[in-house]
């Protein structure tokens, strides 16, 4: 399916390929994703969408194939890495905050480290993404302290504050109760109204019907199909997402 | 045996008193040694771990080697190997930086293994975070994986550090003066053994604190996991 629009992809990755010894994980993946674009990836476990997301910010190496992240070749031999990953925010399944270090220390640890702010400049940087994300009374609060959804979005603040030009989503609300699943997708949500580029790989249909610009099904390592929620809900046109979309509609 | 017996032979209040001057001395050197092989013994272990977490496989390889080695062998014998060894090749050291080598060398391998052990419980999430915001790997490995990783590591590490200083005793054989050395000639002079009694309780005195220490640190540094 063709993209609309003109302005110039975020994030555009071509003929993406990553095998894990004989298995091959992705075969040959396209992805082009616009700005302020929300796209929503689904499919079966196992069928490479967290290997594509891995990919993006290069924490798996693909085997060939190309990355291109706001214009910069995200595989060349060249390519400034660290820079390049502030351009790209990733929050994760398990969150992955550090338990020795506060919300704050948390969200703070890259713009003091990578960007190499004074304490005072990234504290203030870190409080405004905190507040973003709701959470401007836990800054000195431990993870331990907090809900797993409050560590989410703690985790999220943790990208916004490097001010990324886009944010992978790597099933951000299944390890959560479901009754804190509502707080981190308002967040996300949020952030779509403001405009930020997001790829989320998920199972929260619902959501995906409300915010996503653009639905994908993977499977076994391609892309099978992809269009605007309704199409991929309502009327898949492969069999494969057909049965996939029967199964999680249920 | 009576009691008057007993004390006689390991309280005899006169080598009491004329052993004390001698065992000081011997508790000042294994203090300066014990110090000198922590402070060592650790930088190189840290050292160690964190190289080996780079991955580069002939290196790792190399420290492999050179931990299992230290680990495997009794302390004493590359003591005496060192001593007695390295003037054959034209070098001199001081039985005392002989001792400080050889511990520090044992202490760094326990460290490391003990360290790199710390660093392999850390989950793999951390590695991903870390790296997802651009944090080097000098970076990460200090301000993200270290911390965890040592604090599940304390308690193996302060065992492993008393049990190393406690071994500047083997500094006795190559003529060290510390204290098991002090005490021992002081034995053979008096031909009684107050003057080990006396030694016993200078590592007392120096190791019992170490140990309470230890176990300040753990508690001090214990924290719930998220």
């Amino acid at each position: 399916m063709p993209l609309e629009g003109t302005a110039a992809p975020i994030l555009d990755v071509r003929r993406l390929v990553k095998s894990y010894g004989t298995v091959q994980v992705l075969r040959s993946v396209d992805l082009a994703v616009r700005p302020s674009e929300l796209v929503f990836v689904i499919g079966p476990s196992g069928s490479g969408k967290s290997t594509l997301l891995r990919c993006c910010n290069r924490l798996e190496e693909p085997d060939s194939g190309q990355i291109i992240v706001d214009g910069s070749d995200m595989l060349a031999a060249s390519t400034d890495l660290a820079a390049m990953r502030l351009k790209i925010g990733m929050v994760f399944q398990s969150f992955n905050l550090s338990p020795h270090m506060t919300a704050l220390g948390n969200v703070t640890l890259a713009l003091r480290k990578v960007l190499r702010l004074a304490r005072a400049e990234a504290d203030d940087r870190g409080r405004a993404a905190l507040d973003r994300v709701g959470l401007a009374d836990k800054t000195g609060a431990y993870p331990s302290e907090l809900s797993g959804g409050q560590q989410q979005r703690v985790a999220i603040a943790r990208c916004l504050a490097l001010e990324p030009k886009i944010v992978l989503f790597d099933e951000p609300t299944s390890a959560l109760d479901p009754e804190l699943v509502g707080s981190v997708l308002a967040v996300m949500r949020d952030l779509k109204v403001q405009g930020m580029t997001m790829v989320v790989v998920s199972h929260e249909m619902r959501f995906a019907r409300d915010a996503a610009d653009r639905v994908i099904f993977m499977d076994k390592g391609v892309i099978v199909e992809q269009g605007t929620p309704a199409a991929i809900f309502g009327a898949p046109q492969e069999e494969r997402t057909r049965a996939f979309v029967a199964e999680i509609m249920r | 045996m009576d009691l008057a017996h007993f004390l006689d032979t390991f309280f005899r209040p006169d080598l009491i008193r004329s052993s004390i001057p001698l065992i000081g001395k011997g508790m000042l050197i294994t203090i300066q040694i014990a110090v000198a092989v922590v402070i060592t013994g650790f930088a190189l272990g840290f050292a160690l771990a964190i190289l080996r977490a780079r991955g580069m496989r002939a290196i790792n390889a190399l420290i492999i080697v050179f931990v299992d080695v230290l680990r495997a062998l009794p302390p004493l014998v590359p003591v005496l190997l060192i001593y007695f060894g390295l003037p054959g090749l034209g070098i001199n050291l001081s039985s005392f930086a002989v001792l400080w080598l050889v511990l520090s060398l044992v202490l760094a391998a326990f460290v490391e293994e003990i360290v790199w052990a710390g660093i392999l419980s850390v989950r793999k999430g951390q590695w991903d975070a870390a790296r997802s915001t651009g944090l080097g790997f000098l970076p990460m490995l200090t301000h993200v994986i270290l911390p965890q990783a040592v604090r599940l590591t304390i308690p193996p590490l302060t065992n492993r550090t008393i049990a190393i200083t406690k071994n500047t005793a083997l500094g006795t054989v190559i003529g060290v003066g510390e204290i098991l050395n002090q005490a021992t000639t002081a034995v053979s002079f008096s031909g009684n053994a107050t003057p080990l009694m006396v030694g016993a309780v200078a590592y007392l005195i120096i190791f019992i604190p170490v140990v309470m220490l230890g176990g300040w640190i753990e508690r001090r540094f214990a924290w719930k996991r998220a």
